[in-house]
């Protein structure tokens, strides 16, 4: 019965940060509108320079709207929170550092969410995309949102200011863009690069989404870029544990 | 009167800087207990240990019967926090700001909304209850922050340097909230570098400086530390060069009190002597002598040997 009572206390905690968050930061107008446009204007810009090439495109695409969607807000919020001391709040409620932690990474898997639903969207109404196999796409891509958004707290919770937290969110951002087969299949690249991109989460995600989406053939198991993105989500929240622990050192 | 916040040892190191070195003391159920220091004395990383905000180096504590280091948990349920800075989130009204606040600290349903109400009522916020955080004064961002930190009813409230940045009105009202919630039977752990604060609230004073406490004990009794020494009062028709007067009456202890100076002595008549002296060597007119009943802060500086004018710097006096 205890057990139960911490579990609901946790649980409470837990939704009412995310709302906040939501409230507070995600939902804001010029982030919806961000939202809405980004995803468009990358679809569009990819249209209008190979009309043929874009369904092939889309698992990228989609991957692409769901890496930008989870880290950039996610660690402008984690970052902000901990310049203006309203983290301090959180940390000091009582409820665990671990839920405070997921509460932060579920804003950015919403938000994320929202962005990639409408490159999902615009890939079946636009390119003509379909989704072959709806539960294995929705599970990649749920997963992807949050190993994603791992990787943005983890980058958050371990630096001190906001234009910190872009900088090195770039360091990992565009070599995943480039190199984890949003462009240009991995099998293409050489060795070296091939190597490089399948240590990438975002070079599982395009996998997953490419045989979900189009039934394209891939260079794995679907089962194992869901297993290596649930590692991924596993990893990078447990050292994302490790930064809030150290910074409270 | 039973111990409900017993600290032993508790240090803290920033790296190879030392910031609270094994503190120890005790606070009684339902006194308000000041802690007393410059800035950098090592208070605000104290009630950080005792909060959860930052870990101990060594040493630990027993709060509420919770032990600090195993059962932080059940001690951040317990304690309010009012932190130097109001943190409270911009972007979200005073109501919502209350209720989220109460949400975290797992206050529910029709008693979520009576405690907000109450809270709203108690500290006249009505009238700003859908205004954002963000666009309130400093005195009343001060009032929803203490608000917010009472929202879940707790045992023991920390205010960290509360009337810092108010004006005189506003931290004279809260001052006064302080002591009604004293009344209440709250017990107040109050940091401050205002030392007529810790005068005019506290019950007892602990006076920590360079992470070490120096004393602990009631004002009454602090006071008394100045002994047989008498304050000699001096004030001058003109300003007083400060530097002048403390060089030319180096080894005593001199304070500052706006136009006032004060010299702690053993014999009054010498003193004047000397004082009536400096007057006459560098043109500085007296308009008064007396002497005057010892403060918390005659005993704060005999105490700690910190010059008068760092602690005008610490009240932002120039």
């Amino acid at each position: 019965m205890m057990r139960l009572n911490l579990l609901i206390d946790e649980f409470e905690g837990l939704l009412h940060i995310i709302l906040k968050d939501l409230k507070a930061y995600y939902f804001k107008p010029p982030n919806i509108s961000w939202g809405i446009l980004f995803p468009l204007v990358l679809a569009l810009a990819f249209t209008l320079k190979s009309p043929m090439a874009s369904r092939e495109l889309a698992p990228g695409l989609v991957a692409t709207a769901a890496l930008f969607g989870t880290t950039s807000m996610e660690a402008i919020v984690v970052t902000f929170e901990k310049r203006v001391k309203a983290l301090e709040r959180l940390i000091m409620a009582p409820i665990s550092l671990l839920t405070l932690l997921i509460a932060k990474i579920l804003g950015g898997v919403i938000f994320g969410f929202m962005i990639s639903s409408i490159m999902v969207m615009i890939s079946i109404l636009i390119l003509n995309c379909s989704i072959m196999d709806p539960i294995l796409f929705l599970t990649a891509l749920l997963l992807t949102l949050f190993a994603l958004s791992s990787l943005g707290a983890l980058i958050a919770f371990s630096v001190k200011e906001v234009f910190e937290a872009q900088t090195l969110s770039n360091y990992f951002r565009f070599p995943m863009l480039f190199l984890s087969g949003v462009f240009l299949p991995v099998n293409s690249m050489p060795l070296p690069l091939q190597i490089v991109a399948w240590i990438f989460p975002l070079t599982y995600s395009v996998e997953a989404f490419k045989i979900s989406m189009s039934g394209l053939s891939t260079s794995t198991y679907p089962t194992i870029d869901l297993l290596v993105l649930l590692g991924y989500s596993l990893l990078l929240t447990y050292l994302s544990l490790i930064a809030i622990r150290k910074s409270l050192k | 009167m039973s111990t409900i916040i017993s600290v032993k040892g508790l240090t803290k190191y920033y790296g190879n800087l030392l910031a609270v070195d094994h503190v120890t003391f005790n606070v009684f159920e339902g006194e308000i207990f000041g802690f007393l220091g410059p800035n950098g004395a090592g208070k605000t990383t104290t009630i950080k240990m005792l909060t959860g905000l930052t870990y101990p180096s060594d040493g630990t504590a027993i709060i509420g019967g919770y032990d600090l280091l195993k059962e932080i948990r059940l001690i951040k349920g317990i304690v309010g926090v009012v932190p130097e800075y109001s943190n409270l989130y911009s972007e979200l009204s005073v109501e919502e700001n209350l209720k989220f606040m109460a949400h975290l600290y797992h206050v529910r349903g029709e008693r979520l909304n009576q405690r907000v109400d109450q809270l709203l009522k108690l500290f006249r916020l009505q009238d700003y209850r859908n205004i954002s955080f963000g666009k309130l004064s400093r005195g009343l961002k001060r009032r929803v922050t203490l608000a917010a930190a009472l929202v879940h009813n707790p045992k023991i409230l920390f205010l960290d340097e509360p009337t810092t940045g108010l004006d005189v009105i506003s931290a004279r009202n809260l001052r006064r909230l302080l002591e009604d919630l004293r009344g209440q039977g709250i017990t107040i752990f109050l940091t401050t570098h205002y030392i007529e604060e810790a005068e005019q609230l506290c019950d007892r004073v602990a006076i920590i400086v360079k992470g070490r406490l120096v004393a602990l004990d009631t004002v009454e009794s602090l006071r008394k530390v100045v002994g047989d020494a008498q304050i000699l009062e001096v004030m001058f028709k003109s300003r007083v060069d400060k530097a002048k007067l403390t060089e030319y009456f180096n080894g005593e202890i001199v304070s500052f009190h706006g136009d006032r100076v004060r010299i702690i002595c053993k014999d009054f008549g010498e003193m004047v002597e000397k004082m009536l002296k400096f007057s006459k060597t560098f043109n500085f007119e007296i308009s008064s002598i007396n002497t005057v009943k010892p403060t918390l802060e005659d005993a704060f500086v005999k105490l700690t040997g910190i010059e008068s004018s760092w602690m005008l710097l610490e009240k932002g006096v120039k």
